[in-house]
């Protein structure tokens, strides 16, 4: 397959810091869900929120894209605080969400599911480059969106966000349920966009395929971040990883 | 044979209004969740914003058919702002409740100044007279009426099914939140959306006004049967209104011919049995 250019875009410089989260707390109604998160992501990078079930990481990505009703605290993207934005405005900043519901339309077809996010910025991929990404989709355009299987469902669900032109991801276990190769594509797909210069948030239970992918980490308990680390610290960091993700 | 015919032709122009408002109703319940009572009052402005336009304005029945929908749309669009808008996320009965007050109010308004009796509303010239079509006489206005909703129908089948803005509109209907995030404003589409469906009901009120007089209760009085309706198509399908709307205008003309006892109740008697036999009605989808 040839290596064609994802986007013609230069790699966005490394070491700016393009999502800073400060003292985040979130609730859902009551229920007081985050107790004061603070992470940061560097352009180009991929970062991974580690934890157990219910620890805050998709309450935290939610939170990002501005889809939990009640949150305070400071969420800056490209210097500038987003906190208080509604999820369209967000969206339209650049940051583009992917659920871990995959949230795939049923009444749509797949074609219309592909294009259903509106272009929030040039230079997203084409539907020539994401058919190099993701062949089977190209075969399957006029089913309904909910008759691909799992794996096929999570590539459109990453596809569709990659035609908007955003150039930070948010991808929510997109790993959950799916057979080990095609978590080997969606492995390759991330490396390759992070390749092209694509800033990746990844929330993962699946360890293993995080440490394929990940530049750093962070660990998320009750609500907070509670430690962080690069992979290349990953083998000294390996006993208190078991003892945070109790594995 | 001719009284069928007459007949048939009565039901169809009967179901055109049925596909009109019961289209209206099921694109504004599956983008809102409202249940919208106010639908026969809005049909009902729609028809004395013509009347207004020809008395006042001085502007014929063929400005009627563009601006009232516009007109009514935009008062449509003010209520959900103002008000609808806070019952999202809230049962059903609210939004029934609070839409039913809405028409008892604006039906009230106009009894109010207008009796209830009916102010009459020509025919323009261009649609008077009629065609001997052999076996029928057809008065030309009324063919009108059933091929221009027709028209209508399909244009906004075509527009919700096979659109990129109908796309928005299914999946908002499906997961508005996820919508949102990818940066559609979803609020002002649902806006957009109710002013859509009451612009239809307008469109029929307007269309109706020279069939039917102009009267300040002619949706109170229609509005019900829209609901059967609506209730054996189900909610759940553009193409299952429409068609839904036409059949059961057709059916209650064919039971005025065949059995005039019943045609008032034959709408209702096919409510029940679909409600027994299908509770999601005949192209629902289950909520």
């Amino acid at each position: 397959m040839a290596e064609a250019k994802l986007a013609e875009r230069p790699a966005a410089t490394a070491g700016a810091e393009v999502l800073t989260v400060k003292d985040l707390q979130a609730w859902y109604g009551e229920s007081h869900i985050l107790h004061g998160i603070n992470f940061g992501v560097r352009a180009g990078e991929v970062v991974t929120l580690l934890g157990r079930n219910g620890a805050g990481k998709t309450t935290t990505l939610k939170s990002v894209m501005g889809i939990i009703g009640k949150r305070s605290g400071s969420i800056r993207f490209n210097n500038e605080e987003i906190i208080r934005a509604s999820s369209d405005r967000i969206a339209r900043k650049g940051i583009a969400f992917c659920p871990e519901e995959r949230g795939i339309f049923a009444s749509l077809d797949v074609r219309e599911n592909l294009m259903l996010p509106p272009t929030v910025r040039p230079g997203g991929l084409s539907l020539e480059q994401i058919f190099t990404l993701f062949p089977n989709l190209k075969e399957r355009l006029t089913s309904q969106g909910t008759k691909l299987s799992g794996g096929e469902q999570q590539m459109l669900a990453i596809a569709r966000i990659l035609r908007t032109g955003a150039r930070f991801l948010m991808l929510d276990e997109p790993t959950e349920g799916l057979a080990p190769v095609i978590i080997q594509q969606i492995g390759h797909t991330i490396a390759r966009l992070k390749s092209e210069g694509f800033t990746i948030l990844l929330v993962e239970q699946n360890f293993r395929f995080a440490s394929t992918v990940a530049d750093r980490y962070y660990i998320v308990e009750h609500g907070k971040v509670i430690d962080g680390f690069a992979n290349s610290e990953l083998s000294a960091n390996m006993d208190k990883l078991h003892t945070y993700l109790g594995v | 044979m001719q009284a069928l015919y007459a007949q048939l032709l009565v039901g169809l122009i009967n179901g055109s209004f049925y596909a009109l408002l019961s289209l209206g109703l099921a694109v504004i319940f599956g983008m809102l969740n409202i249940i919208n009572f106010a639908h026969g009052a809005l049909y009902m402005m729609g028809a004395f914003v013509a009347y207004f336009l020809l008395n006042l304005a001085g502007l014929n029945y063929w400005w009627a058919l563009i601006v009232a929908p516009v007109v009514v749309g935009i008062f449509g669009m003010i209520l959900e702002r103002t008000m609808l808008q806070w019952l999202t996320g809230l049962d059903h009965l609210y939004g029934l409740l609070l839409t039913f007050g809405i028409a008892l109010i604006v039906q009230g308004v106009f009894q109010n100044y207008f009796g209830s009796s009916g102010l009459p509303y020509a025919i323009p010239d261009q649609l008077k007279g009629g065609v001997n079509l052999g076996f029928m006489f057809l008065p030309i206005y009324r063919g009108w009426v059933v091929v221009f909703s027709l028209v209508v129908c399909l244009a906004t089948w075509y527009l919700i099914e096979k659109t990129q803005l109908g796309a928005y509109l299914r999946a908002a209907t499906e997961n508005p939140t996820l919508v949102r995030a990818f940066g559609i404003n979803v609020p002002r589409m649902i806006t957009l959306t109710y002013g859509l469906g009451v612009g239809l009901a307008a469109l029929a009120g307007v269309l109706s006004a020279p069939i039917n007089q102009v009267r300040p209760l002619m949706g109170a009085d229609l509005i019900i049967v829209v609901f059967a309706v609506v209730v054996i198509g189900g909610m759940g399908s553009i193409m299952g209104s429409i068609i839904t709307g036409f059949a059961l205008g057709v059916i209650e003309g064919l039971t005025k011919y065949f059995y005039p006892e019943a045609s008032n109740t034959v709408v209702f008697v096919l409510m029940v049995l679909v409600l027994l036999v299908k509770p999601t009605g005949l192209t629902g989808r289950a909520a």
